[in-house]
């Protein structure tokens, strides 16, 4: 017997009308981490912050703080390598992940 | 009668009047005839300054409606206006603006459907969008019209009903017709129709919205329940929409009006301006001694079932006038309907559809008389002639 | 000369991450890099295709900035109605902020079906940035074909087989025909060339009435490559002149990049499988058709350029 997948936590009076999504980024609920079979891994020491991967990454995965190249947020990150792949001094290299 | 002012106005004009009282932020609109004189005439409006309104003169309907959805979506009061394979060219927005539920108010002049091209009247057009999510009044003259298209704000921006309205008027006979129009003052429309107040808006950049997503099987359903009780809660908002314009004008709109039905045995039920002739006939023949009269639907859409089987009650035999065929086989779109809606009814009367009036067709005071006899006739002896009958086409 | 780090600090993030495009995606590359061309807050509208379903499946939205989506053919006629209504409300003084309107279409909401409602909100001068992510083909509902599938590409719909090579027909050369319209601002751009893209985006947001870009969006999943080569198959695209970066301001065209050695289109599309079938030898007539078609137009719009910036100083 095949499973009920349906969500049955809303019903019709709990929700806005009409489909309206009332805030923005609801989205972030939805972890794409999960995707990944590659990681991507930084040398940090070879590093120039050019933030050339932030400006390329699909899914705005590149964490920055002032102007700095601060890390990956796993929770989004696809692992699709553009990163590794834009990076001009490529201190960034995919690794498999163990899951 | 008093000193009533009337000013002689074509139905067109007096939806243009109504519009220009109303005052919508956006107006998106694509000519078609005889929808034209609205647009052509609201545009005057505009170009002389007599409104704020800004007018997007869109290239196509599609385009018109897809703008209006653009704009309700952004907040602010929106408006068009069409007819016939403009309706039908919009069809597929027309049913994004109901389920967004989004107050937009479109006065339709009725006009048939191509094929073949025609641009006179029938109600091919917004019979064909019943199942829309659009609410819909029909209006017999330009008097009804130009009242009912300010009601229809009302209606529209209701926090229970929230949904879009077509306002109908025949294409042609009432809408290049002239008559003697009482307009109401500009200031009394206003405060009739209130200050608009969005249930949301795009323009609100601090709390952004998404409009429109994707529903997959897990959402969609749900959505489309909401939008069934808006046209549920609109039976009864409707009415009172109907008293608090009484009030303000001293003028009655029913969710469906009769004449000399209360002790009728026969009736003629129809929509719009042929409700006008009928009315004719039903002197003529209580002048017999024959206890007929009309009923006439003003609110199509919610179907006011509760409003029409009491109206009904105590007739032995009827006639549903449609002016657009469904093509079902049997029979048009409101005898269809009239006739579901006896069922539950613990008597019925004998029902006949009378499709007629096709394409701008006249239907003349002897057609419905005969139509008339033919009821007196079945209410004597329980036979019917035909089921459906096409009056006025040569056979 | 677009500054990263600066953008990184100032403009916020108005696509969030946990939207569903493939990993690897060009589309959304381009909606984050052209957006960086505003500080103002922004409205989005989007056509039907793989941007709008991936980041608006209810109750999930990542759009962090107000988003319409109405349906597939409609979108600049959409934000033309936002566009109107913003308009009213500030002449009635209700709004004072400075808003910016984009519409973001694919090359199927855009060269086809989308077409007039893009032509006519050009005519009528609307300010809004329109924004074609143009991935060659009806890529969320299959890799279909559409007006701007390059002839000799090979897609659901136009498939190479035993008696086809693939679309016969040559691509629409959309950017003329929005050009045509006589609009402000018109420009070709591609991710690869980030300062390229984000400049014009600059441009197109500060433009005084409709601005177009047409940016190329690499889809590996419809035009066969692997994941993480996207920017780069997209900078090929542009050596190669198949993709010319050039802009037309108020009705005069300045190519934006020449590349030093213009590489033979071959080695663009023999990186991804939609072209594998013109490597044959019964259709090298094909494949040579296909570089002369770019030689002839890159010709031509070096002799347009020079036409048109002859009489500027």
């Amino acid at each position: 017997m095949a499973k009920d997948n349906r969500d049955k936590t809303k019903g019709w009076k709990d929700i806005p009308i009409g489909g309206l999504i009332e805030k923005g980024g609801t989205a972030k609920a939805y972890k794409t981490g999960e995707w990944r079979t590659f990681c991507p891994v930084r040398d940090e020491s070879k590093c120039i912050n050019c933030m050339i991967c932030w400006a390329y990454c699909p899914d705005s995965a590149i964490k920055t703080k002032d102007g700095k190249m601060t890390g990956f947020d796993l929770d989004y990150c696809k692992g699709c390598g553009i990163c590794a792949s834009v990076c001009p001094v490529k201190c960034i290299r995919m690794e498999k992940e163990n899951k | 009668m008093g000193n009533i002012k009337l000013v002689p106005f074509t139905g067109d004009q007096a939806v243009a009047y109504a519009m220009k009282q109303i005052e919508p932020d956006v107006v998106a609109a694509y000519p078609i005839t005889p929808q034209t004189e609205i647009v052509m005439g609201f545009s005057q409006y505009v170009a002389d300054g007599k409104v704020k309104t800004e007018m997007i003169p869109v290239e196509s309907e599609h385009s018109a409606m897809s703008a209006c959805v653009g704009a309700a979506a952004a907040g602010v009061r929106t408006m068009t206006a069409t007819s016939a394979n403009g309706l039908a060219l919009m069809w597929e927005i027309v049913y994004i603006a109901a389920s967004t539920r989004l107050p937009i108010v479109m006065p339709v002049v009725n006009r048939a459907l191509s094929g073949p091209i025609n641009i006179h009247c029938d109600h091919s057009d917004t019979m064909g969008a019943r199942d829309s999510g659009w609410i819909q009044i029909y209006c017999e003259n330009a008097q009804e019209v130009y009242e009912s298209t300010i009601i229809a704000v009302r209606i529209a921006e209701h926090r229970d009903v929230l949904l879009p309205v077509m306002v109908c008027q025949d294409g042609f006979i009432t809408s290049h017709a002239v008559e003697g129009v009482q307009l109401f003052d500009d200031k009394a429309v206003k405060d009739f129709i209130g200050e608009y107040k969005p249930r949301f808006s795009l323009l609100d950049v601090d709390k952004p919205s998404t409009v429109g997503p994707l529903d997959l099987q897990d959402f969609y359903f749900e959505h489309k329940r909401q939008q069934s009780q808006g046209m549920r809660n609109a039976l009864t908002a409707i009415p009172e929409i109907f008293n608090a314009f009484e009030k303000a004008f001293g003028k009655k709109h029913n969710l469906v009006d009769s004449y000399r039905l209360d002790d009728a045995e026969i009736a003629i039920c129809a929509l719009s301006s042929t409700a006008g002739t009928v009315r004719g006939v039903v002197d003529k023949l209580r002048k017999e001694g024959h206890k007929v009269g009309l009923l006439k639907p003003r609110v199509f859409r919610p179907f006011p079932k509760d409003a029409i089987m009491k109206s009904l009650s105590g007739v032995k035999a009827l006639a549903v006038f449609d002016r657009s065929e469904s093509f079902s086989s049997q029979g048009g779109p409101l005898f269809t309907e009239i006739e579901a809606a006896f069922y539950d009814e613990k008597s019925h009367p004998s029902i006949i559809n009378c499709i007629y009036g096709l394409g701008g067709r006249d239907i003349f005071e002897s057609d419905i008389e005969g139509v008339f006899r033919q009821l007196i006739d079945t209410a004597k002896t329980g036979k019917v002639k035909e089921k459906i009958q096409f009056i006025g086409v040569r056979e | 000369m677009a500054n990263l780090k600066e953008l990184s600090k100032t403009i916020p993030e108005r696509l969030s991450s946990g939207h569903r495009l493939c990993a690897g995606c060009g589309a959304s590359i381009v909606v984050r890099q052209v957006l960086m061309g505003t500080k103002d807050p922004v409205v989005v509208a989007a056509a039907t295709g793989c941007l709008e379903v991936a980041t608006s499946i209810y109750p999930y939205t990542a759009w962090e900035v107000p988003f319409i989506h109405n349906a597939f053919e409609n979108v600049a006629a959409t934000i033309s109605g936002v566009e109107t209504a913003y308009r009213a409300m500030k002449k009635q003084g209700k709004i004072t902020k400075d808003i910016k309107f984009v519409a973001f279409g694919g090359d199927g909401g855009t060269y086809d079906i989308g077409l007039q409602s893009l032509s006519g909100a050009l005519e009528r001068g609307h300010k809004f940035v329109y924004v074609c992510y143009d991935n060659e083909a009806y890529m969320n509902t299959g890799v279909q074909r559409s007006g701007a599938t390059p002839k000799g590409a090979s897609t659901t719909t136009a498939p190479s087989g035993e008696k086809s090579y693939g679309k016969p027909q040559r691509r629409k050369d959309l950017t003329a025909i929005v050009a045509a319209h006589r609009i402000p601002y018109v420009a070709q751009s591609s991710v690869s060339h980030w300062n390229d893209l984000i400049t014009k985006s600059e441009k197109a947001f500060q433009a005084d009435g409709p601005a177009f870009l047409n940016v190329i969006s690499m889809c590996h999943r419809g035009w066969g490559f692997p994941q993480q080569d996207t920017v780069e198959i997209s900078k090929l695209a542009v050596e190669t002149c198949f993709w010319p970066l050039y802009e037309i301001v108020n009705g005069k065209l300045r190519i934006t990049y020449k590349p030093k050695t213009k590489i033979p289109v071959a080695e663009w599309m023999k990186r991804q499988t939609r072209f594998s079938q013109l490597a044959k030898e019964e259709y090298a007539a094909v494949a040579a058709q296909i570089q002369k078609d770019i030689d002839e137009d890159w010709e031509r719009l070096l002799k347009i350029e020079a036409l048109d910036q002859s009489g500027v100083k």
